[in-house]
């Protein structure tokens, strides 16, 4: 990736990581942990990547996302509201009643929003499912779907998986969250996902292992993913619970938290003190 | 009589197909029982249309769910044990909450599920769905009334449950009768008991029952629901204006289903009769033919009369 579109996008990273910490710092709660980790997968697709049209959410021949940890949703709608799909004003009405914007995705409330999720592993078959008729009907857009590693616990995602495979699904480029952490604690005591890609590769995906903040790998992957053109593709984004925010990295428990506005402020004060 | 009677899950098929034919957009969906429900038909015809997601339920309707979002129209087949029961959080949320366009099929509703057992008989897939909102909730009793659903199923945008029995069923209507959501009819007259049925085998019986009670004076009306939700309460408080006994019967838990249904919607009216449920009263299945569990579990004409006449 060039130079200059790294940088570009790495602004619009830092932008949208500011924008999440804020939304759900107004609301005073939320999945801040998730949220974070799916940052700069989020600004890849939606500012280079994906083929969307902010003023035409539901255009023909889009390229589609499924975000089926639903919960990070407000990183969604931060980077949805930067790309134009709606008011940045909505941001500060997170979750309250009347809001387009839910804490879990839904495609109904909100535009630019594929697909309804947050049970969890139901929003990766809906992804196979959109990829299937996409497919069928012969149109060239590509389907993304982000997944969790703690929902990689679902047997739905490894249903799904078995059929995506068989069906031989190309145009679906899935990723896991792998940020080690689900709500109880860390992913290797809660249900040990042990070795994740050979699992993968044992379903008969395509299957790549990256870092998650590094937007230049995360690119290279997904260029490899859809080179590829057999089979759908899985990419395991290594990544941190709560990354780039100053209050919630590394803690245990940042699937959901409270915090302050003033918490908030600082750790968005943090953030840019440390831009380049 | 020749054809006095068809396979269901024929009536099914070939509606599909036929349907198929007309509408690139009607795509089909099974679970690894494709030789049960006879969907083998719509696979030969169109074998890109047509998929299989292995034992696997739940992938099956989130699939489907995602088809309806690209503007398929996808009909999805399993038991109705497994329709309701194992996939009730996937067809509710991605395919009912998102507002999509998925047809869910339950074959072997109630006893019919007979040789497969308990394990395998569901008494409460209605019960389950009635309180998905908005949700369409229809149950066939013949051959043409399961085509015509089918096929007002697949021009109708929106989540649709039907409960349909594999085996062959008799005709009750003539070819050309017509059939909507939401509209039930009334198969038999009568002013002193009515029967207030659903689904093939309960109206069968139900018609059964009326002529039993006919031999003795008493006249007894038919009411074949069709639809369970939206219920057509026109039709069933016009009856029980009339008749001085209403009796649901169901080949399902009186909790929660048509029974319910119709008590719920009787004391809000004001219905000043006597009512009672037949159906299941409150247990599991369990193995046998299904003429054996009709009478196990009294939903036979017998049980109805039985029923009518003791409320007289």
């Amino acid at each position: 990736m060039e130079r200059a579109k790294l940088d570009y996008l790495k602004n619009k990273a830092l932008e949208i990581r500011k924008m999440t910490i804020e939304e759900i710092g107004t609301l005073g709660v939320g999945h801040i942990g998730g949220a974070m980790s799916v940052v700069e997968i989020l600004t890849l697709l939606y500012f280079d990547r994906m083929r969307v049209d902010s003023q035409n959410p539901r255009m023909e021949d889009r390229d589609q996302l499924v975000l089926s940890k639903g919960h990070a949703g407000p990183t969604l709608y931060a980077t949805l509201a930067l790309k134009g799909f709606f008011p940045m004003d909505w941001l500060s009405t997170l979750n309250q009643g009347g809001t387009h914007l839910p804490s879990h995705c839904d495609r109904n409330q909100t535009p630019g929003i594929d697909m309804t999720t947050g049970s969890l592993g139901q929003g990766f078959s809906a992804a196979v499912g959109i990829a299937l008729g996409l497919r069928l009907d012969k149109k060239p857009s590509h389907v993304y779907t982000i997944i969790g590693d703690g929902e990689s616990d679902e047997g739905q995602v490894w249903e799904a998986a078995l059929f995506a495979a068989h069906q031989r699904l190309s145009n679906l480029v899935a990723l896991t969250d792998y940020n080690k952490q689900q709500l109880d604690g860390f992913t290797k005591d809660i249900e040990d996902l042990d070795d994740l890609p050979a699992k993968w590769k044992a379903f008969g995906w395509f299957v790549q292992r990256v870092d998650g903040h590094d937007i230049a790998a995360l690119d290279g992957a997904i260029q490899q993913a859809l080179d590829q053109g057999e089979r759908p593709s899985m990419i395991i984004m290594d990544t941190i619970k709560g990354k780039g925010c100053s209050f919630a990295e590394g803690l245990v428990s940042n699937h959901n938290m409270s915090f302050t506005m003033d918490q908030a402020r600082e750790a968005i004060a943090a953030l840019e003190a440390g831009r380049e | 009589m020749a054809n006095e009677s068809k396979e269901m899950r024929l009536a099914y098929a070939e509606t599909l197909v036929e349907l198929g034919a007309t509408n690139k957009n009607i795509v089909v969906l099974e679970a690894d029982l494709m030789r049960a429900t006879g969907t083998g038909l719509f696979q030969k015809a169109y074998p890109d249309r047509f998929f299989n997601t292995g034992v696997a339920e739940a992938n099956m309707v989130g699939v489907a769910s995602g088809l309806s979002s690209t503007g398929k129209i996808p009909f999805a087949a399993t038991f109705a044990c497994f329709a309701s029961r194992r996939v009730f959080d996937q067809f509710f949320l991605s395919a009912n909450y998102a507002r999509l366009n998925v047809k869910l099929v339950g074959t072997d509703p109630g006893v019919t599920a007979a040789y497969n057992g308990g394990t395998h008989m569901p008494f409460e897939d209605l019960a389950l769905m009635r309180v998905i909102p908005r949700l369409t909730i229809v149950e066939p009793s013949d051959p043409r009334s399961c085509a015509a659903l089918v096929r007002a199923s697949a021009e109708t945008y929106g989540c649709v449950y039907l409960r349909i029995p594999r085996k062959a069923v008799p005709y009750l209507y003539p070819e050309n009768e017509k059939f909507q959501f939401g509209k039930a009819k009334l198969l038999k007259k009568g002013s002193d008991v009515a029967f207030v049925a659903l689904g093939s085998l309960m109206v069968n019986e139900a018609l059964r029952a009326s002529e039993i009670l006919a031999q003795e004076g008493i006249r007894a009306a038919v009411l074949d629901v069709l639809t369970l939700k939206p219920l057509d309460t026109g039709a069933i408080v016009a009856l029980a204006q009339e008749c001085p006994v209403l009796i649901s019967a169901e080949n399902h838990q009186i909790i929660g289903g048509l029974g319910s249904a119709v008590a719920e919607l009787l004391a809000e009216t004001g219905y000043r009769g006597k009512f009672a449920r037949v159906g299941i009263q409150d247990e599991f299945g369990e193995v046998g033919t299904q003429d054996y569990l009709v009478k196990r579990f009294g939903l036979d004409a017998e049980t109805l009369v039985r029923r009518a006449k003791s409320l007289r």
